[in-house]
């Protein structure tokens, strides 16, 4: 193979444009303490929630004894279904209206173990998770399904929206030269963000703020309003840093449905913040998948159909889709596909997003099962990559925006080494210590919705950027601020960010890698807008400097104005609003489509997904693209697994800050090490509890379990995907991580372990 | 809130005269014993605070062994230089155990008296059966998840393992709890689980660890400690062994060996079948793999644990050659 040259762009470190390396401008703020995360507000006459839990997973609760709860000193209120204010379902984040039918955020028929079935309020938390001991609840119980593998769970029921099929998948696998076929499976795996969930809901008369870790500020604000049928402007949510979401901080609650429900009841404050027990169980994780996948190839190793069934638990009552022919069907060019999902209702909590939803899953099975073919045919798991390559997307026939994956493949190979890998398994080996290389693809698709901005320069020279949309560490504040520096032409030290409140301008949900993309094109469009209106000013101003220039145009570079004509005299932009006597110019600028502007749309825009355009829709389909490839150290004895080298090279088109970017892909790359090694919710199968349900028994890795991870970007600017040409970071590098670990596994000793986590009993 | 009364005691006997009282607990670092209060396992009316009692976190190293207080903390003891030549085994089970942060907070009398990691056992709320808990409740772990259980000294009552590092090693090297004036070697302190698995060790109420003592041996001084698991760091041991060995003149002959298992049985677990095995014998892989395999002799399985059985004699050989690598 040859090594494509690549130019890619480095900033540089002190570079405040887009594109430069800029450290995070939260950073110092985190590190000192400073940084007030929602959950540490007090205000006045705050008190305590703590709720209670189904210690069953099916049945009802036949009686609630609160009597020795409520004589509990500082207690003041035990909620329960009987006594709980009524409150309306509101609108689901897909936009379709709700059914006329009261929200009960506490149940009485159970359906998982965990599910929250009345609370505690008191003076101190202290007091309330005392009380809360002391509630007797009294079930009826019936034996629960508490995994996909009961066998009572059967086959459930096919999604019939999730199937993609072309040719004739079926007759060309039983024609097939070559076949294989296997089943691979992931199982529940949680977020267990570092950050507790929870909220504080403070009530003034009919408006209602809320301190909230949240993803999607006006998503969730508008479902508080509808619950308890107040106008959406009476919601103010504020959380201007998260400690961590995962796609776990997007949704509204039950629990915070509880903790409006107590605050407006009390007329109280109340705090409710969930323990990390509960963060198993009061929202959902990643769901159990099981994808069976049939590959039928030529002798050389060209695909020629894949035939792909799937299923993924949900819960008993409600419907959880983890897309897991998402990467099945646009990864590889074969004539003769099929995809097919069901779902298995379950006793469990309602599944959640947890990052790279179906992706991940997805790139599981099929860069196992293509791993699987390269062996079977006796060639080079990279080549039979290339040999199957798809040039355009084989389920949308449509052509790729950017797909740089061919030159991720040459640049991650050759930093890597590939060459050097012994083509049979368990020929590496040092000492006690089988080695193995592996590599695998992922992907993640470009989604859009469009987004909204302010910018305002200030009389003092001072840029402000605001926006309801979030930072949850990946870097909003920083690169916005680096977008409006360049816009405007200001260093970016001059530059305000303010995020996380929903008073501020709309933004849709910080999930889906979206967030970047459309607030960075928002920002741009608004401080260009903001831009024009100071030159014009500059201009046309009776008492601006420029006046007697007769100029038609001005610069701005570093906060110094000047004309083009007479470049040497450069004012300061504080200096032209002083003197025109300006003390701001405002911009508020969004990038919704002209037949979306009205109210009701661009409402619906911000607080429903239901504008978020998919991959394919246009001319192009646009994902981002990643290879790793993963050196693994297995004992010969113990079977443990060690990752000690990897190299990925991923193409996410531009990089507003690469730093971060790479952040973003590091973050997630430790996060793929975990799920394919550690990760694991083991569930009681008699009653559904899961039984490791904190960080000392749920392993996520720790630094030693981390060697030191190279990234490269070989992505371009993707101007169809994006206004400024990015496409999505945040969820891609996980995607791939846990194949290419349990092929580099297979390639060490042979053994081929096809469901997660490769722990060391799968080994020996 | 849960009111317990709380007594910092100024002398040892304070705190052995608080501590004789029902429902009394002595806090040391806490590590256990506040993780547990969280989990409402434990619910103790009154606290002893011993942390503050002077001279009894000493860490002394003389010709004829080593003389740890109660309330050393681990992470000292693992530093200590004395400590690692003379006993490296003990040292290294110490850095290999818990976290930075923990190591840091926890004491050597506490460590000792951790409790099991069982998740039936750590859940009242949902789990009423546990024998431990509860005497005569039953066992929720038997027929539950039981990856992490054990499968040596198990009894019908309780799989619990005892999880552990320091005390692995400590079996291996015949130390001694101080309890106070009255001393118990360790092996008779840890108590297997048989009927009664809610007694765990051999103090009586109103006494406390004050020391341990370990006997200086040329086969601890080549010791070493092996420990498994899946995650690199701040796991539980799937299997460990702590290893040392004393060769005759002819350096290949096996004077003494000593092997204390971890993660795999309900106490301390010392290996003495396969010292027995060894003892005597030239020190070779395939008498060593044969040995080791006894390790696991009547070990008995319930499901998740079963790959314990094959991991450690696994684990016991290969430590066998590194501390034979040592000598
Ligand atoms: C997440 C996690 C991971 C861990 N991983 C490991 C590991 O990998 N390996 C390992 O070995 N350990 C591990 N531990 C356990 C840890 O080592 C123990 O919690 C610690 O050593 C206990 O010491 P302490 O001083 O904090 O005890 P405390 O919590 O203060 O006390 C523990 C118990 O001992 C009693 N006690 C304390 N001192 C005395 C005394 N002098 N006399 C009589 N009774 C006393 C207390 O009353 C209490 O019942 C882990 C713990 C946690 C929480
Ligand atoms: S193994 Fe022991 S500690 Fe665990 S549930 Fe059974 S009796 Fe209780």
């Amino acid at each position: 193979m040859t090594i494509v040259d690549t130019k890619i762009k480095h900033g540089d470190a002190s570079d405040g444009l887009l594109g430069g390396r800029l450290a995070r401008i939260d950073g110092p703020a985190k590190i000192t303490g400073a940084a007030d995360y929602a959950m540490e507000h007090s205000p006045e006459g705050m008190v305590y929630a703590v709720i209670i839990d189904s210690t069953i997973a099916s049945g009802r609760v036949v009686a609630i004894d609160t009597s020795a709860a409520e004589a509990y000193p500082g207690v003041l209120l035990v909620l329960t279904p009987d006594n709980a204010l009524p409150i309306k379902t509101a609108t689901d984040w897909t936009g379709a209206p709700p059914p006329e039918v009261p929200y009960e955020p506490l149940a009485r028929e159970i359906t998982f173990a965990g599910q929250h079935i009345a609370a505690v309020i008191a003076e101190t938390f202290e007091q309330a998770t005392a009380a809360a001991a002391l509630v007797k609840v009294t079930y009826e119980e019936s034996a629960p399904i508490s995994s996909f593998d009961d066998p009572r769970s059967g086959e459930a029921f096919p999604i019939d929206m999730m199937t993609k099929e072309w040719g004739d998948a079926d007759a060309a696998l039983a024609i097939a030269p070559v076949r294989i076929e296997q089943e691979y499976k992931t199982p529940r795996e949680y977020n267990v963000p570092i950050e507790p969930h929870g909220l504080i809901a403070h009530w003034e008369g009919d408006m209602l703020t809320l301190w909230e870790p949240s993803q999607w500020i006006d998503g969730m604000s508008r479902t508080y309003a509808e619950w308890f049928s107040i106008p959406f402007e009476n919601v103010r949510m504020l959380s201007p840093y998260i400690g961590g979401g995962f796609g776990s901080k997007a949704l509204p609650t039950r629990y915070g449905a509880v903790a409006a429900i107590a605050a407006k009841m009390l007329d109280r404050p109340v705090k409710l913040a969930i323990t990390r027990p509960q963060t198993f169980t009061a929202f959902g994780g990643r769901p159990a998948t099981r994808q069976t996948i049939a590959l039928g190839a030529t002798r050389e190793g060209k695909l020629l159909s894949i035939v792909h069934r799937s299923a993924n638990e949900t819960s008993m009552d409600d419907v959880a889709i983890e897309p897991l022919g998402s990467v099945t069907s646009i990864m590889y060019a074969v004539p003769n596909f099929s995809s097919r999902q069901n779902i298995v209702p379950v006793n469990t909590v309602k599944p959640g997003a947890l990052r790279a939803p179906g992706e991940n899953p997805s790139a599981f099975g099929i860069e196992c099962a293509i791993d699987e073919l390269a062996y079977e045919v006796g060639i080079d798991p990279l080549d039979i990559r290339l040999l199957n390559y798809a040039e355009e997307d084989p389920h949308a026939k449509k052509p790729w925006s950017t797909r740089r994956l061919r030159e991720a493949y040459a640049a991650g190979a050759e930093a890597f080494g590939w060459a050097k890998r012994s083509p049979s398994v368990r020929s590496m080996r040092e000492g006690k210590q089988l080695i193995g290389y592996g590599v695998a693809a992922g992907t993640y698709p470009v989604r859009r919705t469009p987004g909204e901005a302010m910018v305002r320069i200030l009389s003092n020279g001072t840029i402000e950027v605001a926006s309801s949309g979030i930072d949850m560490g990946q870097g909003t504040y920083t690169i916005l601020a680096q977008t409006a520096a360049e816009a405007i032409g200001v260093p970016v030290e001059t530059v305000v960010v303010k995020l996380g409140d929903s008073s501020l301008p709309r933004a849709p949900v910080a999930g889906g890698s979206q967030l970047a993309n459309l607030m960075t094109g928002a920002v741009h469009v608004a401080a260009l807008a903001a831009r024009d209106e100071l030159i014009g000013l500059a201009i046309n101003d009776q008492n601006s400097p420029f006046r007697d220039l007769q100029a038609n145009t001005l610069t701005i570079e570093g906060g110094q104005m000047s004309s083009p004509r007479d470049a040497g005299s450069s004012v300061a932009i504080a200096e032209v609003m002083r003197r025109t006597g300006r003390d701001r110019i405002e911009a508020l600028r969004n990038t919704l489509p002209e037949n979306l502007r009205n109210k009701d749309d661009h409402f619906r825009n911000f607080t429903t997904i239901s504008t978020m355009l998919s991959p394919t829709e246009g001319d192009y389909s646009m994902h981002s693209w990643c290879v790793h490839f993963v050196e693994v150290r297995v004992d010969v004895d113990f079977g443990t697994v060690r990752v000690s080298r990897m190299v990925s090279a991923l193409d996410s088109g531009r990089l507003y800050n690469p730093k971060l970017a790479e952040s973003q892909w590091k973050g997630g790359i430790i996060m793929g090490i975990g799920q394919a090694l550690l990760e694991e919710g083991l569930v009681d199968q008699r009653n559904g509890h899961v039984m490791n349900n904190n960080l000392g028994d749920y392993l996520v890795p720790t630094n030693a379990d981390i060697p030191d991870l190279k990234v490269i970007s070989v992505g371009i600017p993707d101007t169809n995907a994006s206004i400024l040409g990015g496409k999505a970071v945040g969820e891609l590098a996980i995607v791939g991580v846990a194949p290419a670990i349990a092929n580099a596994v297979y390639h060490a000793t042979g053994i081929r372990v096809r469901d997660l986590p490769i722990t060391l009993e799968k080994l020996i | 809130m849960r009111d317990f009364s709380y007594l910092r005691a100024s002398s040892v006997d304070e705190a052995l005269s608080a501590a004789s009282m029902p429902a009394t607990m002595l806090l040391a670092g806490g590590t256990t014993l506040l993780d547990l209060a969280k989990c409402g396992v434990n619910a103790p009316e009154r606290v002893v605070d011993i942390t503050h009692l002077k001279g009894l976190d000493a860490i002394r190293v003389d010709a004829k062994g080593a003389f740890i207080g109660a309330l050393a903390k681990m992470s000292r003891v693992a530093a200590d230089p004395a400590i690692l030549a003379e006993f490296p085994a003990v040292s290294e089970a110490l850095w290999q155990a818990a976290s930075a942060q923990i190591r840091n907070m926890a004491t050597i009398g506490g460590n000792l008296l951790q409790r099991t990691r069982c998740a039936y056992f750590r859940d009242p709320a949902s789990f009423p059966a546990c024998n431990k808990r509860v005497p005569g409740s039953g066992c929720s772990a038997m027929e539950g998840v039981n990856r992490g259980h054990a499968v040596l000294g198990t009894s019908d009552a309780c799989i619990a393992t005892y999880p552990g590092d320091l005390a692995a090693a400590l079996v291996a090297f015949d130390a001694v709890v101080h309890l106070g004036e009255r001393k118990v070697p360790i092996d008779d302190f840890f108590l297997l689980p048989g009927t009664t698995p809610h007694k765990e060790h051999a103090m009586h109420p109103g006494e406390m660890i004050t020391a341990i003592t370990i006997p200086a041996s040329a086969a601890a001084r080549h010791s070493t400690y092996l420990k498994v698991r899946d995650r690199q760091s701040y796991e539980f041991a799937a299997a460990s062994a702590a290893v040392g060995i004393e060769f005759e003149a002819d350096h290949e002959t096996i004077r003494d060996i000593r092997i204390g298992l971890g993660g795999v049985a309900t106490k301390p677990w010392r290996a003495r079948t396969v010292e027995d095995a060894l003892r005597g014998k030239v020190l070779e892989p395939d008498t060593i793999k044969s040995a080791s395999r006894l390790a696991v002799e009547g070990a008995i399985a319930h499901g998740g644990n079963h790959y314990k059985i094959e991991l450690a004699p696994r684990v016991v050989e290969r430590a066998i050659l590194k501390s034979g690598a040592l000598a």
